[in-house]
């Protein structure tokens, strides 16, 4: 149980500036998620808390206790920090069993023997590997020597459980089991934990926060739905969401506090209370109209607030359906659920719900008006 | 983007951390006395010599005239422009080049077609082959020598090889010299090729010479322009390992060259460094690391682009034979016939004339004796005053300081050679890795003659104040060297064994709470074991077959067996001098085996 504080850390390899600026604060019990491509800075922080890396710039506080101090040149041993860590590749010691791998840490820690004991069994139980216990790490598939780094970290009642991508070796169906088990796990414990993971998928089901990284910076911290409904640039509702979401050109411009948009889904017209802090060009400015394929829905008849459209591909997937339309010059997704079909150059109506739109400044890229 | 230089007020706390931070990292601290131990004995020693062909010694002084310790270019001007620089520079680096360029155009194309034959064609009994190839490099080159004297000795130097004494007439110029050097050299040097394009041949997916087949090439076209142009430059490099070899090589030159006075660099070095003028022997060395840099550093160059996909596709790539057809049979007979004489015969006509009481008398019941390994003083049949080896104390005490120096050399190279090899994967890309790394490559450009000479420059006179004692003529000296020019070879094998354990291991220790020390003893060290063992073998190896490093530290209190069978050679004792190489051989032969039950790779060693 901790809160963590970044406070300005920057970190360099040589020239490169691989963290920058990074500030953010992880509240007790978050399941605080760093999300982005590979190469954008987010397994560097996770090491940069876990005291594996030294920033050069920055401080670092967790529960207001100081842990890095990069004024002061001071950092705590990643061993003092109350925190126990993951690996991406589970890093089991070839050469000791599954129990001496659970219990080095404890042993170093001197711990009584008892005390070792039920500490070893208890995070066994767990993670539901008790029969493996005498076994050496090769001995073990992929899912379960996952489990067993798990046990290992846990183990040692750590504050602060620090994950790195653990999933991503494992097949796609071991994947969905550990995700429901690392949220069980998170519930049982009550820890913190960060999570780094490229799979927007891990980060949605599994945080309650998410931090989205982009080239070193963290470009948003918000909770999953947030961040799902409300990217706050293009890179990111590009890259939140699968299938992709739907960007209309169109033009914007403030009327009487109020934000009137052009384009092919027609005219809107959104209020104030709907606009972000973004500052607004002046006049007439082109925009990015933003709808999640799940939005648009389809109908065979006219009515109020539709618009006509024409099929361009329907792509039936059992339990959804994705079907590409075309409204005059642009093109959009909409996804069905369950099985639809539809004629190739079928002419047919679609109701996008305006509160689910949002407006993006085609030249700063960034959010102006938010969905509900 | 730049990095930003921040300013920071001066604070104590800071630099205290900072200090603290160094200091209470233990890696740091042996990070920082390696690169001191490293620095005496490889940069200093180098120095060093350079430093003492450009000053007057006591015994030149009359000829220089001014005081012991001045500053002087009698040894260059002697060396480069003298009266005799024909004689004693640029004739004998004319053989050294000679000598190194035949052995590279003979070994080079036969280990590389063994190499092809092994892995790619589909050969009967290739996994035999394949093992008994790698023999005779097992076998010492001056011991080569020693049974290619067995072989083709004539009246020249006494005693008749087998040859002779069959009555067949053997010309100088085929018993000693260039011919007999670029033979004997090119039947051991064919391994480097033989190592270098058998695992590059192995890396090399299969499918990509199917290709070559599936548009429509043939067999010799796959050959001449996919096969050969991916392992070209595994080949390139093996030209380098075997001119930079061939080139410093003593003992073969020495047992081959100097009774027709013909001189290598290698073997001229020598000469002056024991006998003087000792400035100029050291200038020659000097000559003979700057031609292995040269030659090194311009294949680097060369081949520095395209070495990145000699391992192209060796992801488990499927390896399929290539039909020989026809040509199994003489390809077979051939290999058949390599064998017979790089290995069996000279083996066997070392063996018989250890029996032999004459040399090329033949193997008549009369001419046969077991003198030459237990015979008493009083027995012999004609004068010799050495009792036979198993009699004579001086062997025992060789057979002693092999074994001795072996192991004691060994373990502390292999342990020295996992600590440089921990240091420079753990510090890739950063300053001291890299250091390391070039620090420790030092004494491979050095032939041995050369890297040996600098030492006795270095440690023949007390240095530090008294504080290290003067080691010439001692046991001490000639370990300390070995190590040190086994350091190359010892830290590669350290670093691929270092390779293989995971930072992720140490960091989870780390994270877990184990300080440096129970990493290491906990984690690096159990995981290390198996290639610190097959690593030491191979050191053992390589130092018990070592003739030219040690020769010139040598003396009777310190010699090994391979320096007893060499002086032996020199003095006509040729059987004795024969059943000692055949003890060494024994001796390889066994820790080779030994080795490979801890599955040590012979490949690996250079």
């Amino acid at each position: 149980m901790s809160r963590i504080e970044l406070k300005h850390i920057d970190k360099f390899y040589g020239d490169n500036h691989v963290l920058r600026d990074i500030n953010l604060v992880i509240e007790d019990g978050d399941f605080m998620t760093l999300l982005g491509p590979s190469g954008c800075g987010k397994t560097t922080t996770l090491r940069v808390v876990s005291g594996l890396e030294k920033p050069q710039n920055g401080v670092m506080t967790i529960d207001g206790v100081e842990m890095i101090n990069a004024d002061l040149a001071y950092y705590a041993e990643p061993s003092k920090r109350g925190l126990n860590l993951v690996f991406q590749s589970y890093a089991l010691w070839p050469h000791m069993t599954v129990r001496e791998n659970i219990a080095f840490g404890l042993k170093i820690q001197k711990l009584p023997k008892a005390e070792i004991e039920k500490r070893l069994h208890d995070s066994l139980r767990m993670m539901r590997i008790e029969e493996y216990i005498d076994r050496y790490p090769n001995e073990l598939s992929g899912g379960q020597q996952q489990r067993v780094a798990i046990a290992r970290a846990v183990a040692s009642n750590p504050k602060l459980l620090l994950l790195d991508e653990p999933l991503s070796n494992l097949d796609a169906r071991l994947r969905i089991d550990m995700r429901s088990e690392l949220q069980r796990i998170h519930r049982e414990l009550g820890t913190t934990i960060i999570y780094v993971t490229h799979d927007q998928v891990e980060a949605l089901t599994m945080s309650t926060k998410i931090a989205l990284f982009k080239k070193g910076e963290l470009s948003q911290v918000a909770s999953p739905m947030e961040l799902y409904m409300n990217p706050i640039d293009l890179e990111a509702a590009d890259f939140i969401g699968n299938p992709r979401i739907n960007f209309l050109e169109g033009t914007a411009v403030l009327q009487n506090q109020e934000l009137h948009v052009r384009s092919e889904l027609g005219e809107h017209v959104f209020s104030a209370d709907d606009m972000t802090d973004e500052p607004i060009p002046e006049g007439e400015f082109p925009c990015v109209v933003a709808i999640r394929p799940e939005q648009v829905q389809i109908f065979e008849e006219d009515g109020p607030g539709r618009l006509p459209v024409t099929v361009y591909a329907n792509q039936p997937a059992g339990s959804e359906t994705l079907v590409s339309l075309q409204a005059g010059k642009s093109d959009f997704l909409s996804k069905q659920i369950g099985l639809a079909h539809y004629e190739i150059n079928q002419k047919v109506f679609v109701q996008i719900p305006p509160e689910k739109i949002n407006i993006y400044d085609a030249k700063s890229t960034r959010l102006i008006k938010r969905a509900r | 983007m730049k990095r930003k230089n921040v300013k920071r007020p001066f604070s104590k706390t800071r630099l205290k951390n900072q200090i603290l931070n160094v200091v209470k990292n233990p890696f740091n601290m042996i990070v920082a006395v390696s690169m001191v131990i490293l620095f005496c004995l490889i940069v200093i020693p180098l120095l060093q010599m350079i430093a003492s062909t450009f000053t007057a010694a006591k015994g030149e002084i009359k000829r220089i005239g001014g005081n012991v310790g001045d500053f002087t270019l009698y040894y260059w001007k002697y060396l480069l422009v003298g009266k005799l620089a024909g004689a004693t520079l640029w004739g004998p680096l004319k053989n050294s080049l000679v000598v190194g360029v035949f052995t590279v155009l003979v070994s080079v194309p036969l280990g590389s077609v063994l190499g092809w034959l092994v892995v790619r064609s589909d050969l009967p009994g290739k996994k035999l082959i394949g093992m008994l190839v790698v023999i005779p490099y097992m076998i010492p080159s001056w011991c080569k020598a020693l049974s290619w004297l067995a072989v083709f000795r004539n009246k020249t130097s006494g005693s008749l090889g087998f040859l002779a004494g069959m009555g067949i007439p053997i010309p100088d110029w085929l018993a000693y010299g260039p011919v007999a050097i670029v033979l004997c050299m090119s039947l051991h040097y064919y391994a480097f090729s033989y190592i270098h394009v058998s695992s590059a041949l192995r890396s090399i997916n299969s499918e990509l010479e199917e290709m070559g087949e599936i548009c429509g090439a043939n067999k010799v076209q796959i050959l001449k322009s996919i096969t050969l142009p991916l392992v070209l430059p595994s080949i390139l490099s093996a030209v380098v390992m075997t001119l930079s070899k061939a080139i410093g090589t003593y003992g073969v030159a020495a047992n081959l060259g100097s009774r027709i006075g013909y001189f290598t660099l290698a073997t001229k070095m020598k000469t002056f460094i024991n006998g003087g003028p000792q400035g100029v022997g050291f200038a020659m060395s000097l000559v003979l690391i700057s031609l292995a840099a040269l030659i090194i550093f311009s294949n680097q160059k060369l081949i520095g682009v395209r070495k990145s996909y000699a391992t192209i596709g060796g992801k488990g790539g499927r390896s399929n034979e290539m039909h020989l057809g026809k040509a199994k049979a003489p390809l077979m007979a051939f290999l058949v016939l390599f064998l017979f004489f790089a290995m069996v015969a000279p083996m066997f006509v070392l063996v018989m004339e250890t029996f032999q009481v004459t040399t090329g008398n033949g193997y008549a019941l009369s001419n046969l004796t077991l003198y030459n390994w237990i015979g008493a003083v009083d027995e012999a049949e004609r004068y010799i005053s050495y009792p036979g080896i198993f009699r004579n104390p001086e062997f025992g005490k060789a057979v002693w300081n092999t074994i001795r120096l072996t192991f004691i050399g060994s373990i502390i190279t292999a342990l020295c050679g996992q600590f440089l090899g921990y240091i420079s994967t753990r510090g890739r890309g950063k300053w001291y890795g890299s250091t390391t790394e070039q620090l420790v490559f030092i004494p491979y450009l050095m032939s041995g003659v050369a890297f040996s000479s600098m030492y006795v420059a270095m440690f023949s006179q007390p240095r530090l104040g008294g504080l290290i004692p003067s080691l010439y003529g001692t046991f001490t000296l000639i370990v300390l060297t070995s190590v040190v020019k086994h350091f190359p070879f010892a830290s590669r094998s350290g670093t691929a064994n270092m390779m293989q354990i995971a930072v992720e291991l140490e960091e989870a220790a780390d994270i877990n709470g184990a300080n440096f020390w129970q990493r290491m003893g906990k984690i690096v060290l159990p995981l290390a074991k198996n290639g610190f063992i097959s690593g030491f073998m191979l050191t053992f190896i390589s130092i018990a077959k070592e003739l030219d490093l040690i020769i010139i530290m040598m003396d009777k209190h310190t010699q090994t067996m391979s320096y007893l069978a060499f002086t032996y050679s020199q003095e006509g004792l040729n059987q004795m001098a024969d059943a000692i190489s055949v003890c060494v051989l024994l001796f390889i032969l066994v820790c080779y085996i030994i080795a490979n039950r801890f599955g040590a790779d012979i490949g690996k060693a250079w």
